[in-house]
């Protein structure tokens, strides 16, 4: 039981690393893609932010009176990614308007020619 | 000054320019810009390609922060070999684009194509230059989005599906590295490559450490489209304007190869991937097959692009098989066939863009009797294919020399056939475009006063290029030279494994 209690945070992102991924595989409609890379991304910033994280330890912050800090590199980490993450967003989602125009649809099995399918 | 900053050039310039160029208004002035930009990171790279082979190894810390806290560039033979050809190929293509990309891309987005090639180039020069394993990421991420943009300018609608499936290939490939980069630092609290190899040397067999080699293979191989996770590559080169696809692939993809061969020798060590965990194995079996399946693939497509593009596959399969060889002459091969798949694969598809230029098509019933309409074009076709083939007096046999030798070294006489029997295949794509240019009619159909020879912007970079064919062909000294010392100075950086025969 240790083993799943004590490594909660890992099991969340699995969870969710997955369920992104399984989305981007099996979802039919272009957004939905997006949206699944969106969470496959997002559990990667929460691996990078939980594993910051000192037990008892708080913010990065000299005060007095404490001690043990929070490992702040690998939020700083992620505030870059989340960043190219929000990029890679956009990028997808003009190229859905894109495609939109173009083909009439955003639902792959709707596309005239099945070579185009993602 | 400028000197003791020469090793940021390469991807400051750009990344400052990109912005500016979109300010000129007038295309032609955001393409002389960009051009004059692109060939100043040349000459930055081609001087520190000369000082990294005579000082060896060149460290800069951005912001003055000391590695391994700040972010480190360090540029050593390998990089500098790489950053040389890529900034190179860059400059002749932006020359290229100059009628390419006029007659395929909008009036108004072609600002914004030679902005998004300047931002791809920064990218590219960032993950050859950094010494940083989070900084590589972030770069990886920048060239990507641009190159992203760059397929979908197209006119050909199908280009839109194409670059939305490369978005999410790239985007996973990209994150798989993440979490990999994520996991050893867990595990070693650095991400400045040389010190992580240190560290990761002292930890011996870590499971989390080996997890993240398998997650940043497996991303480094979907960006290097080696086979099976090529599928996002012959849609994105096929319907991709020409000069994005003569860029993408003379660099993209071979700077992704620079990544493998550098997570692999500089930071986890030959050594520990290949004895220890096999995946030298591996790399070998899927490089074989990448190099037959891709190569009958192109042998069987009507249109021309998406024959260079499994082509590309096919040769991306030897540079990973000369990886999986773990020997400096195998590795010495890959390296060289970077540079030399380079300058073949960006004068085929500048041949093929010019054929698009003039006839609208790219399959391969419009290449018919081109060779009398087109002479230089199809000259350039034909020279530049027999360097994939591997004739002799071409760059393409340098490589193959090289690989061949590497396997003979190991008395692996089956891989030593099989490239040779990849070849064979090569002479069959290429073949039956040459057929078609030269022993076919040219249909009476056409208004032949249009089919003529292409402006000369377009023959000038795509001649340059099928010069370098056969000069570094026949004077190898130098691409030798550069190719052997970045082999040595890998496997040296951690000792080791010289296999003897």
């Amino acid at each position: 039981m240790n083993f799943i209690f004590d490594y909660y945070n890992y099991w969340v992102v699995v969870f969710l690393m997955m369920a992104g991924f399984y989305i981007v595989i099996s979802a039919n409609n272009l957004v939905k893609k997006i949206v699944g890379l969106n969470i496959f991304q997002t559990s990667v910033f929460i691996l990078y932010i939980s594993m910051g994280k000192v037990s008892g330890g708080t913010a990065p912050i000299l005060v007095e009176g404490v001690t043990q800090y929070s490992n702040p590199l690998p939020h700083v980490l992620i505030l870059t990614a989340i960043v190219v993450g929000v990029a890679t967003t956009a990028v997808g989602l003009s190229l859905i308007v894109r495609i939109k125009r173009a083909y009439g649809t955003v639902e792959e099995n709707e596309f005239e020619n099945t070579d185009d399918a993602i | 000054m400028l000197e003791q900053h020469l090793v940021a050039l390469p991807i400051i310039l750009p990344l400052i320019a990109a912005p500016i160029a979109l300010l000129f208004g007038r295309t032609i002035l955001t393409w002389a810009f960009a051009t004059l930009i692109s060939a100043g990171a040349c000459f930055a790279a081609f001087s520190l390609l000369i000082a990294a082979l005579s000082e060896g190894v060149l460290s800069y810390a951005v912001g003055g922060w000391p590695p391994p806290w700040g972010i480190e560039l360090r540029v050593d033979a390998a990089n500098a070999f790489v950053l040389f050809a890529v900034t190179a190929l860059s400059t002749l293509v932006l020359l290229y684009s100059k009628a390419s990309a006029s007659h395929e891309i909008d009036p108004d987005k072609q600002a914004l194509f030679y902005t998004a090639h300047l931002l791809c180039l920064a990218g590219l020069s960032g993950i050859l230059v950094t010494g940083d394993a989070f900084n590589l990421f972030v770069f990886l991420e920048i060239s990507s989005l641009a190159t992203y943009t760059l397929v979908s300018l197209a006119s050909d609608k199908r280009c839109l599906t194409a670059a939305f499936r490369y978005l999410i290939m790239g985007t996973i490939g990209a994150t798989f590295i993440l979490i990999g980069v994520g996991l050893l630092y867990m595990k070693t609290g650095t991400l400045n490559m040389l010190d992580l190899s240190a560290r990761i040397a002292a930890l011996e067999a870590s499971r989390t450490v080996n997890t993240g080699l398998a997650f940043i293979m497996v991303g480094v191989s979907i960006k290097l489209a080696l086979f099976p996770l090529h599928m996002w590559l012959p849609g994105a080169y096929t319907y991709a304007p020409s000069a994005v696809s003569a860029f993408l692939a003379s660099t993209a993809t071979k700077v992704a190869v620079y990544v493998m061969i550098r997570f692999i020798f500089t930071i986890f060590g030959a050594e520990h991937v290949f004895a220890e965990m096999g995946m030298d194995f591996i790399l070998m079996v899927l490089a074989v097959v990448a190099i037959f399946k891709c190569s009958y693939v192109a042998c069987v497509q009507s249109n021309v692009k998406t024959v260079l593009a499994h082509s590309s596959l096919a040769q991306i399969g030897y540079m990973v098989l000369g990886i999986s060889l773990v020997s400096v002459t195998g590795l010495m091969a890959g390296l060289i066939h970077i540079f030399n798949h380079a300058l073949m694969k960006g004068a085929l598809f500048m041949a093929v863009g010019a054929v698009f230029y003039r006839l609208g098509s790219v399959n391969i019933e419009a290449f018919r009797g081109l060779g009398k309409r087109m002479p230089l074009t199809m000259a350039a076709f034909t020279i530049a294919g027999l360097s994939i083939i591997g004739v002799p007096l071409t760059v393409g046999f340098v490589s193959k020399w090289y690989l061949i030798t590497g396997a003979l070294e190991q008395n692996n006489w089956l891989i030593a056939g099989l490239v040779l029997a990849g070849s064979l295949l090569a002479v069959v794509y290429i073949g039956r475009v040459l057929e078609a240019a030269y022993f076919k009619e040219f249909p009476a159909s056409h208004d032949s006063k249009d089919v003529k020879e292409v402006p000369l912007s377009m023959l000038i970079p795509m001649w340059v290029l099928v010069i370098a064919n056969i000069y570094f062909g026949i004077d190898t000294s130098f691409t030798t030279e550069a190719a052997t010392s970045a082999a040595q100075w890998l496997f040296q950086n951690n000792q080791v494994l010289e296999l003897t025969p």
